[in-house]
């Protein structure tokens, strides 16, 4: 219903009934993949406290969600706008090699994460003046990225792997902030700041309204072009956080291995977050519950020892189902089933 | 002529590209013979699994959609078709023929639910990718070598070209392949049902064609030639489900060389082809130098990405004015 235009607001849609939001389901099937644990392995919610700091399955999926996390944060603005970013990926492994070839070279640890976060700027920038310049659809702009990305990361560490030695460097994925690991503070962080810098200003309806209709915009007075240059730009600068954090979790830069398949998680946790990939709207806490969901399916798996070369199937029937039920077709047969019902 | 010269630029630039590289290259490596015959059956061999999938992936395209599910689909029935034939006995023609089938309904499934759902393509076809992947790994993590027969005299079957002794096979199903997608999207009511869907699937519906049945076959289509690309690959180089990770994104680049356009509805099998040589000379070049290293592939080839879709947008500006 794109010709539905959503209501002007400056901040986060008060939904008139709260299981309404789009919110909800991403948080009900939290809530259903809680249940199975609960009735199938109950050691999943255990929580110890060891060495000073909190250890468990809930820990874990906090932790190991945080890149998909940060990713997801990113691509929601790129999706609110009606683009996709396939990138991702690439850049985090461009960003790794950077940082451990810096942090080799024996740069200071302020320099090297400004410089990974400027690579990741001029990445997501490189994408955003193709989508927005030289209007070529983000598919396929940032497919140029997604396939000479490793290439450029593989020139950069000269075809090796990097160890980071770093210890200060290490600390983002290894170590811990009053109990509690520091990728996903980080994160959560991201998630608030975001939150407050799109809700509490004008940017995030601007986004939305460059997705709805981008020329009904454009005659409005919006600076369509910029504002999708931006989505891009912040794009790449959060692929360059999940980069780094990636790389010092296991104090290593791979460039053919970091951030593999990730642009695709990303994708998905944005898509069961009730943000449509049609573009137009978003939904921040969506995208932060669905990031957790997926992650909490992972280390279900884990728990449930399925080899984790398999874990993409059931994630896959996930998303198609998600997606089945959230398209028009299936709310007409389901309205008409109703219909038949209630007569 | 000057009308039939003007819409088909792109592949006439693609073409000209390739002659362009190709000459370079023989020239620079003349010392090592780059532009010896077997050096170019070589082009034909060591890309035939890619433009197998190529292939399949034009005519995806030339409706307006996209299918990233090719590699894994390849990688499936790669594994399942070792699988089948080293450890549980079975006919390999049977085998082959199950793969195929396999991969043709997995093709046709993504299709309906793109078709009937509305969905994405990109999205469905990417669950595809992560479905069929799993699958592959599912089956077996470890790489089969063959030892049954019939696989290892497919395997074996060599010929000399100018001198040296080269395993033709996949050149000549990629050749076969070609033929067959040329007479379709060129020579076929369903060809031109593609073109015009890419064009305008709206126009396309109205003017009642059928939109619905035609999509469904072409995912179908693209399913049957990513298995077919697995098929060759295991005979060749024996089963391996990490086989064709990455293939898909190849595979687009060198649909998008070769001058299709990836909106749609514009097109020709035959620049595919000058895009697959252009993708192979490069591959070729770069081992014959011998200092330059593998990763230089991939952003030579996101390089030509990048500089095919700037001119495709410029192509695309001159001639709507």
């Amino acid at each position: 219903m794109k010709w539905l235009a959503p209501p002007l607001r400056m901040s986060e849609p008060r939904h008139r009934v709260w299981w309404k939001s789009p919110a909800v389901w991403p948080l009900a099937g939290l809530m259903l993949l809680a249940l199975v644990n609960l009735k199938f392995n109950q050691e999943f919610f255990s929580l110890s406290f060891q060495d000073g700091h909190w250890v468990g399955a809930v820990v874990d999926i906090f932790k190991n969600g945080s890149t998909c996390l940060i990713l997801a944060l990113g691509m929601t603005l790129v999706i609110a706008t009606g683009g996709i970013d396939l990138s991702v990926g690439s850049v985090m492994a461009i960003v790794a090699a950077v940082a451990a070839a810096r942090l080799a070279r024996g740069d200071a640890l302020p320099v090297v994460l400004a410089e990974g976060l400027a690579v990741g700027l001029l990445c997501g920038l490189a994408n955003g003046l193709l989508v927005s310049w030289a209007k070529v659809q983000p598919i396929v702009a940032t497919l140029v990225l997604m396939v000479s990305g490793r290439g450029i990361a593989q020139l950069i560490t000269g075809g090796f792997q990097v160890r980071i030695d770093s210890a200060d460097f290490n600390f983002f994925g290894n170590g811990f902030i009053g109990g509690v690991p520091v990728a996903p503070v980080v994160a959560t962080a991201l998630f608030l700041a975001a939150w407050l810098w799109l809700r509490r200003s004008a940017t995030g309806l601007f986004i939305e309204a460059a997705g709805d209709n981008e020329t009904a915009s454009r005659f409005a007075g919006l600076a369509t072009g910029r504002i999708k240059c931006l989505v891009y730009a912040v794009s790449g600068m959060g692929a360059a956080v999940a980069g780094m954090l990636a790389a010092s979790s296991i104090k290593n830069a791979n460039p053919l291995h970091d951030g593999l398949n990730l642009e695709l998680d990303a994708i998905f946790a944005v898509v069961l977050g009730g943000t449509a990939l049609s573009g137009g709207r978003f939904n921040l806490l969506g995208t932060y519950l669905g990031a957790l969901m997926l992650q909490t399916l992972t280390e279900t798996m884990y728990y449930d020892h399925v080899p984790s070369a398999v874990a993409p199937v059931p994630k896959a029937v996930l998303i198609i189902l998600v997606c089945l039920l959230q398209s028009e077709t299936t709310r007409r047969w389901l309205g008409g089933l109703r219909r038949r019902v209630v007569a | 002529m000057i009308a039939v010269l003007r819409q088909r630029l792109p592949q006439l630039v693609t073409a000209g590209i390739f002659l362009l590289l190709f000459a370079t290259a023989g020239w620079r490596y003349r010392g090592e013979n780059f532009a010896s015959a077997p050096n170019i059956a070589n082009l034909f061999i060591s890309n035939g699994s890619l433009g197998i999938i190529a292939v399949g992936m034009t005519l995806v395209i030339f409706s307006g959609g996209i299918d990233l599910s090719v590699g894994a689909v390849a990688g499936f029935t790669n594994i399942l078709v070792a699988v089948l034939v080293e450890q549980h006995g079975v006919n390999p023609w049977a085998a082959m023929l199950l793969g195929l089938c396999l991969g043709t309904l997995f093709g046709a499934a993504m299709g309906a639910v793109i078709q009937v759902f509305k969905q994405p393509a990109f999205l469905v076809t990417l669950a595809g990718m992560f479905f069929a992947r799993g699958c592959a790994f599912w089956i077996s993590t470890e790489s089969i070598d063959f030892k049954n027969a019939t696989m290892v005299r497919l395997a074996d079957y060599t010929v000399r070209v100018g001198g040296s002794t080269v395993h033709p096979l996949p050149a000549y199903v990629l050749l076969a392949v070609f033929a067959l997608g040329y007479v379709l999207a060129q020579h076929t009511r369903f060809g031109r049902n593609l073109l015009a869907i890419g064009g305008n699937e709206q126009s396309a519906l109205l003017m009642g064609l059928p939109v619905g049945a035609t999509k469904i076959a072409v995912y179908a289509l693209c399913g049957a030639g990513a298995a077919l690309a697995g098929l060759v690959s295991t005979v060749i180089t024996g089963g391996d489900s990490t086989y064709g990770n990455g293939l898909e994104l190849d595979a687009i680049a060198t649909v998008v060389i070769g001058g299709t356009l990836l909106t749609g509805g514009r097109g020709h099998i035959f620049g595919t082809l000058c895009g697959l040589l252009i993708v192979g000379t490069i591959q070729s070049a770069i081992s014959f130098d011998g200092t330059l290293s593998s990763w230089w592939t991939r952003i030579v080839t996101g390089a030509l990405l990048l500089a095919f879709i700037l001119f495709q947008r410029l192509l695309l500006r001159l001639t709507q004015q």
